[in-house]
């Protein structure tokens, strides 16, 4: 009994230890006060809705929304995005169609219009803030990476 | 011919209560009668406006639980309920007429509202859920027919400014709107409620 007490001691207070020593670390997110103390929440920050497309970081990334969607349904029953994103209504909206893969299930067969899976843009499709963040980006652009010379804007992103 | 005229014009002022209402009066003065009817007069049309207008408050639409619980409770959450200027646009704003015989016409076939609620046609979520797509196309037709008035009680194409609009709702006031050729509910279905099964309708998919 009293030596599984020991282990136990042993092996919490290294844990213990560690996480002090490495809470210090962490990044703040929450700013520079403690936990403990109330502080009032940021302001809202601006969205992004100049209708300018935003360059994809990455060949595969669901690109960015340019323009508010505040108030648009999504849900069982209607979705407002395909109003102008669906490719019927694309030459009235003007709007970019829905990309190719969004007609394929899963296995990969291609489907009539809309895969289920597809369905809500927001899981992946988002607007952006002016927010300031949080901590520093160090991304860099594919094209940085593999073709250096002709990429002299490498280092400034 | 004339004489069946005749026939009934006599039995017309024959009988007792027509002759009562068209002999002048045996005790009443004539200042009371000019006098009392005016200030009855009054009195009936500043009860009736009165009453008109109570029952076109929000406080009055949401004492029925039906609008309460469901499509009061998804107008909070819109920009037509809070917004930066602080301008509520309350529910008789949107759906009824301001103007007054169009207001009187919209009200008595509101008596049809009264009766749903007397006999509880959409008392539950689940009745209204399921009712919902007939109630929502009831105000799509009424919008689309008076060219969307209710909007334009407060929006007015005349005093939209484009150039303060965001380049994609500019460009398609222009197109769409200015053109006449679709008008506000065409586009803007479902800003203030939540929408019903939209397969089916124009523009949605």
């Amino acid at each position: 009994m009293r030596r599984s007490v020991f282990l136990c001691l042993v092996s919490i207070v290294p844990c213990l230890a560690a996480g002090a020593i490495l809470a210090q670390d962490a990044p703040r997110l929450r700013g520079p006060e403690p936990f403990t103390k109330e502080i009032p929440a940021p302001p809202m920050q601006r969205q992004v809705t100049d209708d300018v497309r935003v360059r994809r970081n990455y060949p595969d990334q669901p690109p960015v929304i340019p323009h508010s969607i505040e108030g648009y349904a999504m849900d069982l029953n209607a979705n407002k995005c395909m109003s102008c994103h669906a490719r019927k209504f694309t030459d009235q909206s003007q709007a970019p169609m829905i990309s190719v893969t969004h007609y394929q299930d899963r296995e990969g067969n291609t489907l009539g219009g809309l895969a289920p899976r597809r369905y809500v843009c927001v899981s992946c499709h988002v607007p952006q803030t002016n927010a300031k963040p949080l901590v520093d980006n160090v991304f860099t652009d594919m094209d940085a990476l593999a073709e250096p010379e002709r990429q002299p804007e490498r280092g400034r992103h | 011919m004339a004489a069946g005229i005749s026939r009934a014009w006599g039995w017309f002022r024959g009988n007792p209560w027509v002759r009562t209402a068209l002999s002048p009066p045996g005790y009443l003065s004539l200042a009371f009668l000019t006098l009392g009817g005016f200030v009855a007069g009054v009195i009936f049309w500043g009860g009736f406006n009165t009453a008109l207008e109570y029952t076109n408050t929000e406080k009055f639409c949401v004492g029925c639980h039906e609008m309460q619980a469901n499509v009061f409770e998804e107008l909070k959450g819109t920009i037509h309920f809070t917004n930066r200027s602080g301008v509520r646009a309350t529910c008789p704003d949107c759906h009824v007429p301001h103007e007054w015989t169009n207001k009187i016409a919209r009200k008595m076939q509101a008596s049809k509202e009264v009766w749903g609620h007397i006999f509880g046609s959409i008392d539950t979520r689940d009745k209204f859920l399921a009712m919902r797509k007939h109630l929502a196309e009831r105000e799509w037709e009424r919008m689309k027919a008076n060219d969307s008035l209710e909007c334009r009680n407060c929006h007015s194409s005349e005093s939209m400014d484009l150039t303060k609009q965001n380049p994609r709702a500019a460009s398609a006031h222009e197109r769409f709107l200015f053109s006449g050729e679709r008008t506000c509910i065409d586009c803007h279905k479902g800003i203030a409620h939540r929408l019903p099964d939209m397969s089916g309708v124009p523009g949605w998919q």
